[in-house]
C-alpha cells in the first residue's frame, strides 16, 4: 500500500473529526438548527435534548455523577480561565492562595499571572526529571489561605501523566478545591474526578476527535459544591455559570466524540502504545545519542518526544516536512527560548532545541510508523553529517569544555 | 511560518558543506554561535597566496534559514578577495533569503561567521609573519 503524504503526526495540536462524529453533528447544522434556549417550541426543545444528551455522554466519559456538572465552553482556555478566575473571585474572602506547576499550559499559567496582577498568590511547583510533580510537595504548599490547586492530568509536550489520584486525596483531606486540565488526557489515560476526587475539569471536543471551538468546564454539584463567578455577561445559560447561545452541532460532536472515547479508548491506547514503541525502537536502534523526554512509565499512549542530540528542532521538521510533528526548539516559538516545559525538566537547552514531539492517533497505521521512522533516521544522519557539534563530538571534545561565543 | 524558496533550496542542497584542514595556514576558521543558544556555525576560508578564497566550507547547527545564511555565504565569498568578503553585511543575506524579522540573527551569525573565520586566517598568517608567504597585509584597508 503506497503512503499517502503528508502525514500527520501532530495529534496533541488537534485531532480530525471522526467520520462517526461527523454524521451525528450535520443534521444540527440545518434541519435541526433550533436554540436550545427557546423553551417554548419544538425546535428548542430537540436543541435542549441534543445537549443533554451530549451532557450525558460527557459525564460518563469522566466519571461525573450528574450531567448537570458538565458547562459547555467555547474550549478549553475558556474552561481554564473559568475555573481559575471564577472559583479565585467566589473565594477570596475565603483566602488568596493557588497552587499550580511549573509545567502547566499557557492557558493556566497566563491566568495565574493575571490573577497575581489583582493580588492573589500563585505557588508554582517544580517538577522531577520526569516532568511529574510531587504530591508531598502539594502537602506541604497548601496553607490556611490556599483556595485552588490545578494540576494538569496529561502534559500537551512530553506526555507526563501527573498522579492526580494521590494529589487528589490531599486537597479534599485538607478542604482545598482541586482543579484539572485534563484535555490531552481524557479517554486516553485513566480518568475518574470522582475516584480522584477532582473537583473541576476542563476538557475540549477537538482533542479527541470532535470539533474545535467546543469544551466543557465540569464543576462538581456536590461533595463539596463548588461554586463560580461567571466570567462573561450575558443570558444567564448553563446555569449562570456561561452565558452565550450553545454552540448545538458542536456539543452534539462532542458528546458523540465522548461517547467513542469510552468505547474504544482502552483499545486504542494500546495500539498507540505499539505504535509508540515501535517508533522509539527503531529510532533509538539506528540512532546514537537520542534522548527520551518526560517519563517512560507515565506517559500518554500517543507521545513521543525525543531529543536527537547535535540536529536542531526546526532544521529537523523542514528536513520531514512531509510528517507534521511539533519542536521545542527556540526557532519554533516567536519568543525565541526553548520550551519552558523542557527546560522545567532540566533539560539542557541545546537538546530541548533538538527535541522533535511525535504525537500519534486514532488514524496512524504501522505502515506509517515505519515510513517516518526511516525517514527520521535518514534525515538526522544527513544532518549531523552537516553539525559542526556531531563533528566536535566525533572527535572527542567535551562540547560543556568549549568557549562558546553567544551572540 | 512559510519559508522563501532560496531559504528550502539552501536548505535543501546546502552548499559547500564540509570540513578544511584547520592546521592548515592558508585556512581560516570561524565558529560562532552556542549550542544553548540554538544555533552553532562553522565556517572555513582557503585563502591562494595573492588573497583570494579559494575555498569555503561550512557546518553548522541550528534552523533552516541557519544553515541556508552559512551555506549562501560560502557561495558568496569563494572566489572574492578576502577584503572584499568582509564587506558582506547581514543584510545582504537577509535580503537575498527574504528572512523574516524573527530569523535576522541568523544572518548576523553568517556575518560573524565569515569575519571570524578572516581574522583566524590574518592571524595565522601574521604568527608565520617572517617566512613571507605573501599575504596581503592588513593595513591597506578594505573600503567597507
Amino acid at each position: 500500500m503506497a503512503i499517502k503524504l503528508p502525514i500527520f503526526m501532530d495529534y496533541h495540536s488537534t485531532t480530525p473529526v471522526d467520520p462517526r462524529v461527523l454524521e451525528e453533528m450535520l443534521p444540527y447544522f440545518h434541519e435541526k438548527f433550533g436554540n436550545a434556549a427557546s423553551r417554548s417550541h419544538q425546535f428548542g426543545w430537540t436543541a435542549e435534548e441534543a445537549v443533554d444528551y451530549a451532557r450525558e455522554r460527557i459525564a460518563k466519559l469522566i466519571g461525573a455523577q450528574s450531567e448537570k456538572e458538565i458547562v459547555f465552553t467555547s474550549g478549553a482556555t475558556e474552561s481554564n480561565n473559568l475555573a481559575l478566575k471564577g472559583v479565585a473571585e467566589f473565594y477570596k474572602e475565603k483566602g488568596d492562595h493557588i497552587i499550580t506547576t511549573v509545567t502547566e499550559h499557557k492557558a493556566i499559567l497566563d491566568t495565574c499571572k493575571r490573577l497575581e496582577k489583582e493580588g492573589f498568590r500563585v505557588t508554582y511547583l517544580p517538577v522531577a526529571k520526569d516532568g511529574r510533580v510531587s504530591p508531598d510537595d502539594v502537602a506541604k504548599a497548601i496553607t490556611e489561605k490556599t483556595i485552588l490547586v490545578s494540576i494538569m492530568l496529561a502534559n500537551n509536550e512530553i506526555g507526563t501523566v501527573q498522579p492526580l489520584e494521590e494529589i487528589g486525596k490531599i486537597t479534599r483531606a485538607k478542604g482545598v478545591l482541586f482543579h484539572s486540565d485534563a484535555v490531552q488526557g481524557v479517554g486516553k489515560v485513566d480518568f475518574d474526578v470522582q475516584k480522584m476526587n477532582v473537583d473541576l475539569a476542563s476538557i475540549t471536543a477537538h482533542k479527541m476527535y470532535g470539533p474545535k471551538g467546543v469544551g466543557a468546564l465540569y464543576v462538581r454539584r456536590s461533595k463539596p459544591r463548588v461554586r463560580l463567578v461567571a466570567q462573561m455577561d450575558g443570558g444567564g445559560h448553563e446555569r449562570g455559570m456561561r452565558s452565550g447561545t450553545l454552540n448545538v452541532p458542536g456539543i452534539v460532536g462532542f458528546g458523540k466524540a465522548a461517547d467513542i472515547m469510552a468505547k474504544e479508548g482502552k483499545e486504542e491506547a494500546k495500539k498507540l502504545i505499539a505504535l509508540r514503541e515501535r517508533l522509539h525502537t527503531k529510532l533509538t536502534s539506528a540512532l546514537e545519542e537520542v534522548y527520551l523526554n518526560g517519563s517512560k512509565e507515565h506517559r500518554l499512549p500517543g507521545n513521543l518526544n525525543v531529543s536527537f542530540n547535535f540536529v536542531e528542532g526546526e532544521a529537523m521538521m523542514m528536513a520531514i516536512k512531509d510528517v507534521a510533528v511539533s519542536s521545542g526548539s527556540a526557532c519554533t516559538s516567536a519568543s525565541l527560548e526553548p520550551s519552558y516545559v523542557l527546560r522545567a525538566l532540566g533539560v539542557g537547552d541545546e537538546l530541548a532545541h533538538s527535541s522533535i514531539r511525535f504525537g500519534l492517533g486514532r488514524f496512524n497505521t504501522e505502515e506509517e510508523v515505519d515510513y517516518v521512522a526511516n525517514l527520521v533516521i535518514q534525515k538526522v544522519k544527513h544532518l549531523r553529517e552537516m553539525s559542526p557539534l556531531y563533528e566536535m563530538y566525533k572527535e572527542g571534545i567535551d562540547l560543556k569544555s568549549v568557549q562558546w561565543v553567544a551572540h | 511560518m512559510a519559508y522563501s524558496d532560496k531559504v528550502i533550496d539552501h536548505a535543501e542542497n546546502p552548499r559547500n558543506v564540509g570540513t578544511l584542514d584547520k592546521e592548515d595556514p592558508n585556512v581560516g576558521t570561524g565558529l560562532v554561535g552556542a549550542p544553548a543558544c540554538g544555533d552553532v556555525m562553522r565556517l572555513q576560508i582557503k585563502v591562494s597566496d595573492d588573497g583570494v578564497i579559494e575555498d569555503a566550507k561550512f557546518k553548522t547547527f541550528g534552523c533552516g534559514s541557519a544553515i541556508a545564511s552559512s551555506s549562501l555565504a560560502t557561495e558568496w565569498i569563494k572566489g572574492k578577495k578576502v577584503e572584499e568578503a568582509e564587506t558582506i553585511k547581514n543584510v545582504d543575506i537577509v535580503n537575498e533569503l527574504n528572512l523574516p524579522p524573527v530569523k535576522i540573527h541568523c544572518s548576523v551569525l553568517a556575518e560573524d561567521a565569515i569575519k571570524s573565520a578572516i581574522a583566524d586566517y590574518r592571524a595565522k598568517q601574521q604568527a608565520r609573519g617572517a617566512r613571507g608567504g605573501g599575504a596581503p597585509s592588513n593595513g591597506t584597508g578594505s573600503g567597507g
